[in-house]
């Protein structure tokens, strides 16, 4: 017997949450809503499937779409080899999300990548500041209308002789 | 600004700063502790003091365009990052390797492999003392990048790795170096093993040091070296093999503490395995290249006849770094004409050469995938290399993420040196391997 | 140059001394420190021209190498260490990163360290090879032979 896709899964336990599967590529891709985020973590964490690594947390802008801002977690289970991908599609005006800290520590410093860069707030996040920028830097540097050759300099550049 | 760990603090213990520019050759971290006496009690890292812009950068550039930044990531095992980059767009565009070209794929990357390992270990026995042990890794270390330069050109970051094969065949002359270069690392690895292994002072200083249990390696995301030292068995060549180790035989070493010595142990066990997949690779593939074509004719003269007439003669030229020869070419790149540069005999006597090559780099064509995201991994030197691009169907990719093993890895320095001394900071964090190219992007 | 054959002659004293015995502080960061740990080592040593001695502390040298990019973030770090160096001091840029930024011209790159802090010379490469920052030293050791010693540092600002 062939064994379910957990993208099938999800569908068949929690039909209305889930927005869309798909598996282009030979990647499992699950869409969700903002508000079960923690809940589908909670759910895939737990035998058999035994999502036990959370392997990358990133954010893509899509400017020029309504809900601008997609959260992207990729979960990794050692037990089954299978890696799975959730997507969650954030508006600009209400940029914030649950943080996943209270289950994985590596969100700690992901998440703060993903303040630093883009803007994205974590909400229940312990120590939310910037973490590769410096203090003093304004404006987030991946977002698409930030220009790539905008410095910000510390410390004033020396006229050269 | 004030720091996580100046609001902690008490009053009578000394905050301290270690770092940025740090002496034990790993530069670029800053490490805020809250020492009583020698004692460690709280501590705060700040990183991305070499943060270069990769993630924004690659946005601006094609597909073809980016590979040198590929290399610089991770600078110590630069054909590894390559090697995810370009497996990472072919599963986007949906083609495959030949394989002889996978088979060199293979063995460039363990040879990168042992390079990452040798210079790790380098850095962590020469900051604990042990300077003798620090010149023979990097003795070792150039006879590796000898036979890397011999068919790549370049020692370090090379761009040699290219979306549907590889740039060049093996050098011609590449045995009798890359058995001098295996032998000198089998007599490094007896030599090290002798001076370190029982060593009394080095035993002191890294057992049951820093010590990392199953279950919070993988709560924080550990993968490549570190994990295997706590007891976990997951190494991305065996889970979802890629390229050709899915035909070479070995083994994946572990540890059973999750110290420091677990740590230098697996990596000087992964450089022996890693010795026995080259040896396998190279008895499955002959490793010298077809030699040139003794009756053809040279090249200045083909492009003159072109220019009246179609050549059909053979052309010398070799299908190593200096030229390309047609029949060999198969053997080392993708059949897809679209996502590959044509061999060099047709770009420069034949019309319809000419258009594929120029089609290629010309702005706005060349490789254009299909729309969607992709995320594909290889088993670095510090972990799982992944990355995951978003294209949204013109040159230049979208979006582009990687997933650095050395990132996840260092995030649980915080917690590992608590309740040590200052003195054993610094096996720790020689033995996590912090590369801060791949840290900080 | 003034002086008579006395003053010319101490000269060429103190700069013979001082060019074969420099202490050197390597300012590390990227992938350039990977060949300065080769040419540190023993198949391509600089220990041979007097450069050997690699002091950890920015008081006690008198060449900085700056090795590898430097970012916007750690521009104010390498002022503040060649502040604390004392004269006289020379400045060594490994690298192209160094040189003019290299490859990242963005938002997180300082391009050139001769925006913070004058070199002396330039070494470019990405990475240079351990014969080219062999030369480096070299022409900065002839650089230092040929300068005018005493009155250098009331020039120089």
């Amino acid at each position: 017997m062939e064994k379910k896709k957990i993208t099938e899964i999800l569908k068949e336990k929690f039909p209305e949450k889930i927005k869309e599967i798909s598996s282009r590529f030979g990647d499992e891709t699950v869409a969700i809503e903002r508000d079960f985020l923690r809940g589908l973590c909670v759910f895939l964490m737990k035998e058999p499937y035994a999502y036990s690594m959370l392997l990358d947390l990133t954010c893509v802008d899509y400017m020029g779409d309504d809900l601008r801002f997609e959260m992207v977690y990729h979960l990794f289970s050692i037990s089954s080899n299978e890696r799975v991908r959730i997507k969650v599609r954030l508006s600009d005006k209400d940029l914030n999300i649950q943080s996943l800290t209270p289950l994985w520590k590596n969100a700690n410093w992901l998440e703060r990548e993903v303040y630093d860069m883009f803007g994205v707030r974590f909400e229940g996040h312990p120590y939310l500041v910037r973490l590769f920028m410096y203090d003093g830097f304004e404006g987030h540097p991946l977002r698409k209308d930030y220009p790539l050759r905008k410095r910000q300099p510390i410390i004033p550049m020396r006229k050269k002789e | 600004m004030t720091f996580r760990i100046q609001k902690e603090a008490k009053k009578e213990s000394m905050l301290i700063n270690m770092g940025p520019s740090h002496p034990a050759m790993h530069g670029t971290i800053r490490i805020m502790l809250e020492l009583d006496g020698e004692k460690v009690l709280n501590a705060e890292l700040e990183v991305g003091y070499l943060h270069r812009g990769f993630e924004k950068t690659c946005e601006h550039k094609t597909y073809f365009n980016l590979l040198p930044y590929t290399d610089r990531l991770n600078y110590v095992s630069p054909l590894i990052n390559n090697l995810g980059y370009v497996m990472t767009v072919e599963k986007l565009l949906g083609i495959e390797a030949p394989e002889r070209a996978q088979f060199i794929r293979v063995i460039m990357s363990e040879l990168s492999r042992i390079s990452d390992h040798l210079t790790a270990l380098a850095a962590m026995t020469m900051e604990c003392g042990a300077f003798t042990a620090f010149l023979y890794y990097i003795q070792a270390r150039e006879e590796i990048w000898r036979v890397i330069e011999q068919t790549t050109g370049a020692r370090m970051t090379t761009s040699y790795i290219r979306i549907g094969g590889v740039r060049a065949d093996l050098h011609p002359e590449i045995d009798p170096l890359l058995d001098k270069a295996i032998a000198s690392t089998r007599q490094l690895l007896k030599d090290c093993h002798g001076l370190l292994d029982k060593n009394k002072i080095w035993l002191n200083r890294t057992r049951d040091v820093a010590v990392v249990n199953p279950e919070m390696a993988i709560n924080y995301g550990f993968t490549g070296p570190c994990l295997r030292a706590s007891g976990v068995s997951y190494d991305v060549r065996k889970a979802h093999p890629y390229c050709t180790y899915d035909q070479v035989r070995f083994e994946i070493p572990l540890g059973d503490n999750g110290d420091n010595f677990d740590r230098y142990m697996v990596r000087m066990k992964e450089m022996e395995q890693s010795l026995r997949i080259i040896e396998q690779s190279r008895k499955k593939v002959p490793l010298s290249a077809p030699t040139i074509i003794a009756d053809g004719i040279e090249p200045v003269e083909a492009i003159r006849a072109s220019r009246t007439k179609k050549a059909e003669a053979k052309i010398i030229l070799s299908p190593n770094l200096e030229g390309s020869e047609k029949d060999v070419y198969s053997r080392l790149m993708a059949k897809e004409k679209k996502y590959t540069i044509p061999p060099k005999e047709d770009t420069y006597t034949n019309i319809e050469g000419l258009i594929n090559h120029f089609k290629f780099f010309m702005k706005g064509h060349g490789i254009r995938p299909p729309k969607g995201d992709v995320y594909f991994s290889v088993e670095g030197g510090s972990g799982e290399v992944g990355y995951y691009i978003v294209s949204d169907g013109t040159d230049k990719p979208y979006r582009l993420h990687l997933r650095g093993p050395c990132f996840h890895i260092v995030a649980a320095l915080e917690e590992m040196i608590l309740g040590h001394y200052v003195a054993d900071i610094i096996p720790t964090f020689g033995g996590l391997n912090m590369i801060g190219g791949e840290l900080d992007r | 140059m003034s002086g008579g054959w006395f003053t010319t002659k101490l000269n060429y004293v103190i700069g013979w001394g001082r060019k074969f015995s420099l202490f050197h502080y390597p300012f590390i960061t990227a992938c350039c420190g990977m060949e300065y740990m080769s040419t540190a080592c023993a198949h391509w040593d600089f220990d041979r021209f007097g450069c050997g001695l690699t002091t950890f502390s920015p008081r006690q040298a008198d060449l900085i190498m700056v090795v590898g990019t430097i970012s916007q973030k750690e521009a104010p770090v390498l002022k503040t260490i060649y502040e604390q160096m004392c004269e006289p001091k020379w400045v060594l840029a490994v690298g192209a990163c160094t040189v003019s930024g290299g490859i990242y011209d963005n938002y997180a790159v300082v391009q050139g360290i001769d925006n913070i802090i004058p070199v002396d010379v330039y070494v470019p490469g990405c990475p240079p090879r351990p014969e080219t920052f062999l030369d480096a030293i070299v022409k900065l050791q002839e650089k230092i032979q040929n300068q005018e010693q005493e009155f250098r540092w009331k020039r120089r600002k």
